[in-house]
Order: C-alpha cells, then sequence, then structure tokens
C-alpha cells in the first residue's frame, strides 16, 4: 500500500489542465499510462534518475481507474488533494452551486471519526 | 530597531475574491456585508501605516510536497510570484506578484536557526492562497514588501501546537529586534473549524461552531494557555479535518503575546467555515 503514490498520482494530474481532462474522460487508460511511466519519476529529475520501486496496491488502483472517491478517502489518500482534482473533473456536471461538493459529502456520509490516518 | 505597529490574524476564504467581485445574478447574498466586513478589518491594518508585512500562510501542495516536506519554511527573495493553476481553476483567484523583503527575510532565517528553529527557505516561491487571500482582504493595491513564512499544518507528521505559539514568540521578538526604522506588520492566516474532503464539508457553518466560539474566545482574549490545555494534534480531529490549520491562530497568538487582548475582533458566520478577524495593537500605533 502506498498512501504516498496515490497523493502523487492525485498531486501531479490536478497540476496538469491536460491531464485533468485526460482523467475525466479515460480513468482506467490514464491510471495504467500514469503507473507505467510517470510513478518512479521524482518530481525535479530527469528520468534516467527515476525511483525503482513505486507501483500503486491493486486496491489503490481500482479506486482511481474507477473514479472512487469514497475508497480513496477510506485507503488514506490526502482528503485535499482528492477533492480539489475531483472538483475539478466533476464540478461542471451540477447545476447548483455546490451541487458536486455536497454530493461528494453525501458520498463519504458513512465515514465517521476516526478518519483513516493519512500520514504518509 | 523596527517597530511592530500591527499583529493581524484571520481566516483565509479563497472564494472571497470571486464573491466580493461578482455582479448582479452571479453575486451571492452575503457578499455585500462580507465585503463590508472585510473592508472594516482592512481599515485595521491601514491605520498601522505599515512598511513591510511578515505574511504566515501555509502552502496547500503547491510548491512543498511529500518528497521534500519542510515543518517551517521562510521565503527570502526579492520578487514573489503567486497564486496557481488550480487556485485560479477553482476560486477564479488572479495571477500577483510581491516584493520581497529580503533583508529582513536574511535577519529571521539567521536569527531564526539561533534561536532553535532549523527554519527551511526558498530562495524561489510560489505562494498561494494562504497569503494571498490577507492581500486582497486587507492590502488590495499590493505594494507592500513581504516576508512570507510557511508552516507544515497539511501532511503529517506536523508539529505540536506548543511548537506554532513558541514560533509565533520568537518571529515578534526578532522583528522587534530587526535593525532599522520599519514599520512591520505581522499577518498570519489559518482556519477555524474546516472539513475538506469529508462529509462534513460546505455545510451551511463550520463543522464545529462550539469549536469555533471557543476559539474567537482563545484568540481575542489572548488565552494561550487555555487553548493550549485543550487543543492537541489529535484533538484537531475532531472539528473537521482541516482544522489543522487552526495552529496558524495559535501562531499568531505567540506572536500577539499571552494575555493580549485583540483590540478588533468581528466574525462572519458563512457556508463552508466561519470567518474570523482580529487585530492587535502591540504599541498602541493604530488605537
Amino acid at each position: 500500500m502506498s498512501k504516498y503514490l496515490l497523493n502523487k498520482f492525485l498531486f501531479t494530474v490536478d497540476r496538469d489542465p491536460a491531464l485533468v481532462e485526460r482523467y475525466r474522460d479515460e480513468p482506467e487508460a490514464t491510471v495504467a499510462w500514469w503507473e507505467e511511466g510517470q510513478a518512479n519519476r521524482i518530481l525535479n529529475c530527469h528520468g534516467a534518475e527515476s525511483s525503482t520501486w513505486l507501483r500503486f496496491a491493486d486496491a489503490e488502483r481500482a479506486a482511481l481507474a474507477a473514479h472512487d472517491y469514497p475508497k480513496l478517502f477510506e485507503l488514506g489518500a490526502h482528503p485535499f488533494l482528492t477533492l480539489t482534482l475531483f472538483i475539478a473533473m466533476f464540478e461542471r456536471d451540477y447545476d447548483e452551486p455546490l451541487g458536486f461538493q455536497l454530493e461528494y459529502a453525501r458520498k463519504l456520509s458513512h465515514m465517521t471519526l476516526p478518519y483513516p490516518d493519512i500520514a504518509t | 530597531m523596527a517597530e511592530l505597529v500591527a499583529v493581524i490574524a484571520s481566516t483565509h476564504h479563497p472564494f472571497y475574491h470571486r464573491a466580493s467581485t461578482a455582479t448582479g445574478e452571479d453575486r451571492p447574498g452575503f457578499a455585500d456585508e462580507w465585503v463590508r466586513k472585510v473592508e472594516a478589518f482592512r481599515e485595521t491594518l491601514t491605520r498601522a501605516r505599515p512598511d513591510v508585512l511578515v505574511m504566515v500562510g501555509s502552502d496547500h501542495f503547491h510548491q512543498l510536497w511529500l518528497d521534500n516536506m519542510p515543518q517551517f519554511l521562510i521565503g527570502k527573495a526579492p520578487f514573489y510570484d503567486a497564486n496557481w493553476y488550480n487556485e485560479e481553476r477553482e476560486f477564479g483567484l488572479p495571477r500577483m506578484v510581491m516584493k520581497g523583503q529580503e533583508d529582513l527575510s536574511a535577519y529571521l532565517l539567521r536569527e531564526g536557526i539561533d534561536a532553535g528553529f532549523d527554519l527551511a527557505f526558498s530562495n524561489e516561491l510560489r505562494i498561494d492562497h494562504s497569503i494571498t487571500c490577507p492581500i486582497i482582504t486587507l492590502r488590495p493595491q499590493n505594494d507592500l514588501p513581504i516576508v512570507p513564512v510557511y508552516t507544515n499544518i497539511f501532511a503529517p507528521p506536523l508539529p505540536r501546537p506548543k511548537r506554532f505559539v513558541q514560533l509565533g514568540e520568537t518571529i515578534r521578538e526578532l522583528v522587534e529586534s530587526w535593525p532599522g526604522n520599519q514599520r512591520v506588520a505581522i499577518v498570519g492566516t489559518g482556519h477555524l473549524s474546516l472539513e475538506l474532503g469529508g462529509p462534513r464539508q460546505f455545510g451551511p457553518h463550520g463543522p464545529d461552531p462550539e469549536f469555533d466560539a471557543k476559539a474567537v474566545e482563545w484568540i481575542s482574549t489572548g488565552d494561550i494557555e487555555g487553548c493550549l490545555s485543550e487543543v492537541t494534534l489529535d484533538s484537531l480531529h475532531a472539528p473537521g479535518n482541516a482544522t489543522h490549520g487552526f495552529m496558524d491562530f495559535m501562531l499568531m497568538m505567540g506572536v500577539a503575546g499571552e494575555g493580549r487582548k485583540a483590540d478588533y475582533v468581528d466574525t462572519y458566520d458563512l457556508f463552508h467555515t466561519m470567518e474570523a478577524y482580529f487585530t492587535w495593537y502591540p504599541t498602541g500605533a493604530g488605537k
């Protein structure tokens, strides 16, 4: 299990407008592409200095591929990263202000304190 | 020596800019009162006639990331570009550029390290809404040089609340011993109870109004001891999963000093989180 890698996916996709759209439109393919070629890149280092050991657990890969943000919360992904990226992808599909954000809260309403640990 | 002319603690609500500039049907019902409160708060800084702003905030996973995460960091650069693509996207925040007060940055770093804080630094820091929001609300003309101070309230393990208070006390001592005759204001922003990405987010009020009432009482009366007796890293999960941002308010209580009542207090109960505004005048300069 790698909460760090989950967060790294959310972080690197969220800051790239083209990747945000790609992940919205083709989640499974984007996750596979990212894990294959991006997951081990150390940010600010060139490709020859990539890490060698990072990969998703099956449950993490499946949650990302399914846009399953309640599952990402359960897995301990950083809630700010998940929220920000998913607002960018799906707020546009709701007519009411905060429509997506309130739906998001409802889908997490089964979660009670203490929430899953987000320490990495 | 420099003079500490104002200490300001505030929430940083990223939606203020959009709400306050919206017109017609897009303007939310709460905007006019919010603008009135912010403009009154702004006057408390204007009256102090600062030359330099020390700005305390927290990077929200923009430039600071989990592969290299500092606990406390001071920017030391002649300029700071500001706001990020995802803040433009979600909040409509504008791109900004701020001047840096590099000699004060150097002084806080050198003296801060010698005082027992192993401060990280950055010579090229793009700052985010934790610092640009108070520029927009309190100094929209953006004409003063700044020293950004970032704290980690975001990525555990975090420093404990007492450490935030101690850093605030130290920053105050250092500003007051800075050679020169500038008038310095220290402005810090954090949160009261707040939930982000959890089941209690975006409710009609902040997730824990009872915590908010207590927090406002601690801050406005300068009750550091009482606050520290109840607030721990563990306890801050209960009011909302992003409430660790309250520790930046505790840092500012450290700047203001134990038992120092705020000279100006205002709050505004909004959806999602309560706004809270506090100003102290350490030398009576702005009263």
